[in-house]
Formats: C-alpha cells, sequence, structure tokens
C-alpha cells in the first residue's frame, strides 16, 4: 500500500500499517479505515472500548471576552454563559444561514477557548473566523500541534482511569487538563459513537506514546474510520459534506437545539427567513438492502422526494439505515418510503432517532 | 489466498464448479476479502435467464454493494437461501456453503472464456503489481 504524498499524515501513519490497516484519504488526509472486519470492530466498540485517531481534525485556540472580541457572534450556540471546562456543539454559518463547519466549542477559562472542527475545512473555518474576530482576540490554528486520540466504548472509563486517575470525575460533555506520559493533555467526556467515551487532546510529538499506552491494555483495539462511520449513522449524528453543507441549514438539518435564538450570530436572519424548516428523515430499510449515500428517494406513490445523505448496514439492527432531506410531511415517523433508483426501490419506514438506542453514552 | 484448483474464475473473481451441464457459482477468496464482511446478497428470482458475464447477483458490505457477473449463459435454477439469514457465508466459506447460485448451462463452449485455477492465479499476481 503506498502513502499518497499529497495527503497529511497523523503522528500514526506508519503505525496504522504495521496494525495492518488499510489507508484511505479523508479530508486532505491519509487515516485508517479498518484493521480487521468491520463488524468486529463495530461490536468491540459497543461492547467494550475502541481507540481511534483523529489527529487529523482541526483545533483553534482562542483568547478574549467572548462579546467584546467578536467570538460570540460567530458561532450559533450560546458561549457566554459557558462554565469553564464545559463544551457545546454547534455551527458557524455563512451569511445565507448555511453551514460553513459544524464544531465544539470548548471555555478553558474565562476568556480562553478551544474551537474543534473537521479536518476538510480546517483552512476555511481558520480564515472565516479571523475575518469576523476583532483586535481584541487572539487567534492559533493548534490543528498540526495538536493530536487527538478517541477511546470510545462501555470499557472506555475503566480503561483510561487506569492510566489517568480522575478522569472518572468528567460529566458528559466537561473536561479538564490531565497529565499523561508526562504532557499536559486536554480530555473531555465527548464522542461521536454513541457510546461512554473520552476525546484525548494531546502534544503532536506525545501522540505516539500515549496511543501506545493505551493499547498496551488488551481490552482495548484500534479501530478506523469505516466504524466511526458506522457507529455515528446509528446514532443519526451528522456528518460534514453530507447532512450539512454550505447550502444547507442547521434548522433544516434539525440542530436546532444548538442554535441560541435569542443571541445575533452571523447567518441568524437569512436562517430563520429560509422556507421549508427542518426536512431530514431517518429510515430503517425493510431488509438487509442498505441505503447508499446518493440513492434516490421516494414516496409510497413513486414520486421523487429526496437523496440519501448517508447510509449504511446497521450491525446492531441487523438492517439497512439511512438518512435524508425528504421533506415534511415525508419525515414523520412511519412514513413509508423506498431507495434506490427508478428501476429498483427497496422499501423503509421512517423512524425516531436515534436509530440505535442502547448506547453507553451517559453511563 | 485461497484458490480451488477444480474451479474455472472469470476476470471479476467469480468462480464456477460445472457437473453435469449445471454451473454452480460464487465468488473467490481474493473478492470476500476486498469487500469485506457481506451483510446482503440481492438474489435473482429463479428461472431467470442470463448471458455470460451478465451482472445478475449484488452483493453488499457494511459500507458498499458489488456487482456479480453470471460466469455461464443460461437459466438460474436454484440460489442459496442460506444467505438470505446468514450472508456472512459468502466470507466464511466462499467455495462451498458460500455458493451463491446455480445455472443450467446453456452453451458449454462458453467455459473457453474462462480461466482455470492456475490462469487465475497469474491473474492475481498481474494485480499485485
Amino acid at each position: 500500500m503506498t502513502v499518497e504524498t499529497s495527503l497529511h499524515n497523523t503522528p500514526l501513519a506508519d503505525v496504522h500499517l504495521s496494525l495492518g490497516a488499510k489507508m484511505v484519504g479523508f479530508g486532505g488526509w491519509n487515516m485508517p479505515l479498518q484493521y480487521e472486519s468491520i463488524l468486529a470492530e463495530w461490536e468491540h466498540n459497543r461492547k467494550t472500548a475502541s481507540l481511534f485517531d483523529c489527529s487529523h481534525m482541526g483545533e483553534f485556540m482562542v483568547k478574549g471576552d467572548p462579546l467584546a472580541c467578536g467570538l460570540d457572534r460567530i458561532v450559533t450556540q450560546p458561549i457566554v454563559d459557558m462554565p469553564v471546562n464545559t463544551c457545546r456543539y454547534g455551527a458557524m454559518l455563512n451569511e445565507e444561514g448555511g453551514v460553513i463547519d459544524d464544531l465544539i466549542v470548548y471555555r478553558r477559562g474565562p476568556q480562553d477557548w478551544m474551537i474543534v472542527v473537521n479536518a476538510a475545512n480546517i483552512e476555511k473555518d481558520a480564515r472565516h473566523i479571523q475575518a469576523h474576530l476583532n483586535s481584541k482576540a487572539h487567534f492559533e490554528d493548534a490543528s498540526f500541534k495538536t493530536a487527538k486520540l478517541d477511546l470510545q466504548g462501555p470499557q472506555s472509563r475503566e480503561v483510561l482511569k487506569a492510566l489517568v486517575p480522575g478522569i472518572e470525575k468528567l460529566s458528559y460533555y466537561t473536561f479538564d487538563q490531565f497529565e499523561i506520559n508526562g504532557a499536559s493533555c486536554l480530555v473531555s467526556r465527548t464522542g461521536y459513537t454513541g457510546e461512554l467515551g473520552y476525546e484525548i487532546y494531546c502534544p503532536w510529538e506525545k501522540c505516539k506514546e500515549i496511543w501506545q499506552n493505551i493499547l498496551d491494555n488488551a481490552t482495548v483495539k484500534p479501530t478506523g474510520l469505516g466504524v466511526r462511520d458506522v457507529l455515528r449513522v446509528e446514532m443519526c449524528y451528522s456528518l460534514y459534506g453530507h447532512e450539512l453543507d454550505e447550502s444547507i441549514s442547521p434548522l433544516e438539518a434539525g440542530l436546532d437545539k444548538f442554535i441560541d435564538d435569542k443571541k445575533d450570530f452571523i447567518g441568524a436572519k437569512a436562517m430563520a427567513a429560509r422556507p421549508g424548516g427542518c426536512g431530514i428523515g431517518y429510515f430503517e430499510s425493510r431488509s438487509r438492502k442498505s441505503p447508499r449515500a446518493g440513492n434516490k428517494i421516494f414516496d409510497a406513490a413513486g414520486k421523487e422526494i429526496g437523496v440519501v445523505t448517508s447510509g449504511t448496514f446497521s450491525p446492531a439492527l441487523q438492517v439497512g439505515i439511512g438518512i435524508g432531506f425528504v421533506g415534511r410531511p415525508n419525515k414523520d415517523v412511519g412514513v413509508e418510503v423506498f431507495f434506490g433508483d427508478e428501476k429498483n426501490k427497496a422499501a423503509a419506514s421512517i423512524t425516531k432517532r436515534p436509530f440505535y438506542k442502547n448506547g453507553s453514552l451517559k453511563s | 489466498m485461497e484458490i480451488e484448483e477444480n474451479f474455472l474464475y472469470t476476470k471479476e473473481h467469480e468462480w464456477v464448479s460445472i457437473e453435469d451441464n449445471i454451473a454452480t457459482m460464487g465468488i473467490s477468496d481474493y473478492a470476500q476479502e476486498a469487500l469485506g464482511d457481506v451483510t446482503y446478497v440481492e438474489l435473482p428470482d429463479e428461472e431467470t435467464e442470463v448471458e455470460q458475464f451478465e451482472q445478475f447477483v449484488s452483493v453488499e458490505s457494511v459500507k458498499a454493494a458489488s456487482d456479480i457477473y453470471a460466469p455461464m449463459a443460461g437459466k438460474v435454477i436454484e440460489v442459496n437461501r442460506k444467505l438470505e439469514e446468514n450472508p456472512g457465508l459468502v466470507n466464511k466459506d466462499c467455495y462451498g456453503k458460500g455458493w451463491i447460485a446455480k445455472i443450467d448451462v446453456r452453451d458449454m463452449d462458453e467455459s473457453t472464456n474462462l480461466m482455470s485455477a492456475e490462469e487465475y492465479r497469474s491473474f492475481l499476481e498481474s494485480l499485485e503489481h
């Protein structure tokens, strides 16, 4: 397997190859797709503990008063009232109310912020944020200095507290600084799988050591982006480029909970003025046949009503599952839809999110 | 990479075993490994007529769907219903219990368009480079 030189490598690129990973280009990065069978990796994450290399993601450090420096206007979620050591999910919008990126804001101090963004959008996001912060803010793109490892699964707390005493006190969507292998790391109780888990932000040069330290516990298995996508679709979490992009507003994508409707942020008025409202639907195939991104979606009468944005086989439900913009009233629970193309349609029905209801997330 | 010595093979990695004019087919070890865990097999209807190398089955893995082509022309006379409940048989035993369909062969001469086990082995080696 040759490594494409035009892709960025995380600190673990050679480690993944030595573990037998199939590598794939993702968002401009050379990433592990899978190490063994996707179904085996999925099961290990839902039942035990899995370790993901997410160092490709972007991290920006911002210092400043949220109102005075312009940060508050840039993101849709409320941040002024965030207690220190908490984090919140939200988005940045363009002037038309479409999503530039979804992101998590971490409040490290009264005027000390970390913003975590998708790998594919690092450059675009950095430009946008810097364009809208004023001289009272200090901005640093720390993406290439900051590695991230996600430890996820019902056993993740037991595994991590043996290495990092104190993390067991973290409640959902809170974080703190901990010393791991002699380095100060930010560990948050967050993740993208629907299971109990942690995201470990560490210095780039310490990543390999910390990865190995965690994997020395035989309970943990390395897990790739292939399974990460299956897990997040089972939870109905959006993926930028699929459920979100510059032409889709967060309201249309069902992210109304992450919007502060009391504050004026970039794109707020345009977003509110867009017609249509939430049009996203989550559907379960009536068989093992799975919807795929790009498949058309039809109503019971055969009329084309939308396109699949994400689809996969669900190992939890043992049927195919999919997400797509079907519009109202087609997005209502119980509505019959079909996916595929004009010649080949498979039956499905709209269901309530999430598909997977037994996650250990809030344990 | 396992190859059954007595079977014939296609460039799309199907295998076929012909006995008494009936061709039993499936996908090779190379194919099942490349696909990953099979989650669904869309079997053709019995009585379907197929041409040699015509797409007639679809095999899905967790993240993708792949077309499977008929190694010989004829009429589909039986499909492996066990794959409906247990599509993983294609991974676990691709040359045995993971067989996909049986075709009543129309023209035995078309088997000259297929590769022997040795030719398939060389073909696989050429793919590695």
